[in-house]
């Protein structure tokens, strides 16, 4: 029993990125009609957000110390970051520690604005050309994100740790009853799990009790119409891919602790994404959280040592092999509407 | 001629002379001169534009004629390279065992992924044949097979070569120990002439693909041509209205994926017949995802396109990436220096290892501007030029042009 919920436990942090990509990328399909292959590479901005406001909150300045001599006999130097010279020692080094739940809030104006600027200056000009077309030309701004981002970052990845409160792991079975030690769960991917939750209970209730979010819905099931009751409705769905981008965008932001962020780390999660959007069912919500979440499970199932001895290497194929079967025996995904995406 | 009508013969005679002649025409500078650089006459860069040629040929007659994206034609790459190199380790270095089986091994795959594939279209294919692709490359790359059958199937990560242990039972005690067509050593050069500064390689590797891929084109050109590429290009317009007027379009989309995958498994063949090395990474979707790339920046749907964006990619992944930033300041030297600098400073992003860089954004630029690719480009050029007098007084309210997309190309 232990071990069946560690192995769910295992699947939910990776199955919360799959989740809120493909959220993002089913909310964009779901609005605009266009398949945003760059996707991925907004994740990994947002991931690069978090680095770079680690990397502003980190500037220093470097003061020689002539108490302090290096073993030439030289003075010292001493680096101290900007923000501890600001703020006293304690409540600077804190703020550096803690820039990994600060870059949310750094990210999402950045990411929010990098949306609206993508659909207005690009997206908005292929509506009406094909799907491979759309496919295209964001596979080609995919290649450029990923390439400025690596000029600017270099190759390797970069680690950004979480704050010190956080590292390390807990005890998760002794909370629910189990034995001492039989469910070891790290305290980050908890919390990523947690966050994740929010963000999609909140895009959730946004669309379902709100106006604004009453009129989306209405748009995504009759773009025209709603257009034609005097309601500006491409602005309202550029807000939603704004908001897309930035939920693709917190999703990376908060992954970097739990792995290094590189630049091709997009392309990796877009390609799964992808399959994780037409498994939960093209322009379904609900499908797609779910179909992350369950993928994301099931992958971990399958790198269990006893799974792994009958069949040798299923994790790494297993999410591909649902996608095949779940899409020959439900065209539709596992909560796709009718008559969205079937020429 | 051929069975082509006569434009069709002259056109191909002349792809066959700029084939045959290639390494003189891409050898224009002289050896030692500045320029000499740009140079791409050298065998292995020409094998290449003549094997992704093969490869970028095949995915057309797929998506160029249907409309159908694959994701995923890379693992038939994989596959054909595999294949030739079971045959070296098995039969011997004679590349003429390893060629049909891997057109034919590739086209078996093919087949199995289309019946599954194929029973969707759009972006649901788009997905399958990644997930297919993907697939293939995670069980060749960790050698997967190879565990069920208790031999090495692919032989992991390191890649499949040959070792002094395989059998090789048909290799004779003159025979040479490296790729060879009855003899014909791949990497030799047959004639080396320096004619005046200017140095030309004539390699056998390069011609053995150069006649392959002419015959390549050759069926491709005929495929087009014929009712059955006609009917490819009807399903690609409109697939709805084919089944509606009680036509079965399976089997067509089937035998164009099947060719395709063919004509990828051969490319990966001839890729292995070069060099006997076959590797995982050959499949992986960003492979698949750069014959998208030459089809479309070249013209998906013409003849000449896919051919043509397959060269200029790798070209430019070969010489536009040694470009680094003394050869720049080389360039730029005759400008006042604080101008040279600031140009050189601009430039560097875009050259040496960002060239990728400028490959998305020349993608980009592509796909927005230019649907029907760089043989577009050249035919409004030319157009340009001519200045067509009829169009002149036509009325665009009363003759509106039908605007083509990169997944609707109707032209050659």
């Amino acid at each position: 029993m232990d071990a069946i919920l560690l192995q769910v436990l295992n699947g939910l942090d990776k199955g919360s990125a799959y989740a809120l990509i493909a959220l993002g990328l089913t909310l964009i399909f779901g609005t605009l009609g266009v398949v945003n292959f760059a996707h991925g590479a907004l994740f990994m901005i947002g991931a690069f957000c978090a680095v770079t406001l680690s990397r502003i909150l980190s500037f220093s300045f470097e003061v020689l110390d002539e108490t302090q001599k290096d073993f030439l006999g030289n003075p010292l130097k001493v680096k101290t970051p900007y923000v501890e010279s600001w703020f006293g020692p304690e409540v600077g080094a804190s703020i550096i520690d803690w820039a990994v739940p600060l870059a949310i809030l750094f990210s999402i104006p950045i990411m929010v604005a990098f949306g609206f600027i993508m659909e207005r200056g690009l997206i908005k000009h292929f509506y009406k050309r094909p799907h491979a077309d759309q496919i295209l030309v964001t596979f080609g701004l995919a290649i450029v994100l990923q390439e400025v981002i690596k000029y600017f970052y270099g190759a390797n990845p970069i680690p950004t740790p979480a704050p010190d409160a956080f590292k390390g792991s807990f005890d998760f079975g002794l909370l629910i009853g189990f034995a001492e030690n039989a469910i070891i769960y790290p305290y980050w991917r908890m919390i990523y799990f947690v966050f994740s939750l929010l963000v999609i209970g909140g895009v959730f209730a946004f669309l379902q009790f709100t106006t604004f979010g009453m009129v989306v819905r209405a748009g995504m099931a009759d773009r025209e119409t709603v257009g034609l009751l005097g309601i500006n409705i491409d602005r309202r769905f550029t807000i939603m891919f704004g908001v897309a981008a930035a939920v693709a965008g917190l999703a990376g932001v908060m992954y970097t602790p739990i792995n290094s962020p590189n630049y091709h780390m997009g392309m990796d999660f877009l390609v799964l994404s992808f399959v994780v959007v037409v498994v939960g069912g093209m322009g379904s919500l609900p499908g797609a959280v779910l179909a992350g979440f369950m993928l994301g499970i099931l992958e971990s199932f399958a790198s269990m040592n006893q799974i792994k001895s009958i069949i040798p290497g299923i994790d790494q194929i297993i999410i591909y092999l649902i996608a095949i079967i779940i899409l020959l025996t439900r065209p539709r995904g596992l909560m796709g509407r009718k008559g969205v995406m079937e020429e | 001629m051929f069975g082509l009508s006569k434009t069709d013969t002259r056109f191909l005679l002349i792809v066959i002379c700029l084939t045959l002649a290639t390494p003189i025409l891409l050898q224009p500078f002289p050896e030692g001169s500045g320029l000499a650089q740009f140079n791409a006459g050298y065998p292995d860069l020409m094998q290449r534009f003549a094997i992704f040629g093969i490869f970028a040929i095949g995915f057309n007659i797929l998506f160029g004629l249907t409309g159908y994206l694959s994701f995923g034609h890379a693992a038939f790459l994989g596959v054909g390279s595999y294949s030739v190199v079971w045959m070296y380790k098995l039969l011997d270095y004679n590349v003429l065992w390893g060629l049909p089986l891997a057109i034919v091994v590739s086209g078996v795959f093919a087949l199995l992924i289309g019946i599954v594939s194929l029973r969707r279209t759009g972006i649901y294919f788009s997905i399958l044949t990644l997930a297919f692709a993907q697939m293939m490359f995670v069980i060749s790359y960790s050698d997967l097979l190879g565990r069920f059958v208790g031999t090495s199937i692919t032989n992991g990560e390191t890649g499949l070569q040959v070792y002094t242990s395989d059998p090789q039972v048909l290799l004779g005690a003159t025979e040479p120990n490296v790729p060879h067509l009855f003899g014909i050593v791949m990497r030799e050069n047959f004639w080396q002439p320096n004619i005046g500064g200017w140095e030309f390689t004539f390699n056998n590797g390069y011609y053995f693909c150069a006649v392959i891929a002419i015959l390549a084109f050759y069926l491709s050109l005929r495929i087009f041509r014929s009712p059955f590429g006609m009917m490819l290009r009807a399903i690609k317009t409109n697939q709805t209205r084919l089944n509606y007027t009680g036509l079965n379009t399976r089997p067509y989309t089937m035998a164009a994926f099947v060719i395709s995958g063919m004509y990828a498994g051969l490319a990966g063949g001839l890729l292995a017949a070069m060099d006997p090395l076959a590797g995982a990474e050959r499949m992986q979707w960003t492979a698949s995802g750069e014959v998208v790339l030459m089809t479309i920046l070249g013209g998906a749907g013409t003849l000449m396109g896919p051919v043509l964006g397959a060269g200029f990619i790798k070209y430019f992944e070969n010489i536009f990436s040694k470009i680094n930033d003394n050869v720049l300041h080389g360039w730029f030297a005759w400008m006042p220096d604080g101008l040279e600098d600031f140009i050189v400073t601009i430039l560097h992003p875009f050259v040496g290892k960002g060239w990728h860089l400028t490959l998305g954004i020349l993608f980009m630029l592509v796909v927005i501007f230019l649907p029907g690719g760089l043989v577009e480009g050249g035919s409004r050029i030319m157009h340009f030029i001519k200045r067509d007098r009829k169009a002149k007084g036509r009325d665009p309210e009363h003759h509106p042009e039908h605007i083509a997309y990169v997944a609707e190309k109707e032209e050659f």
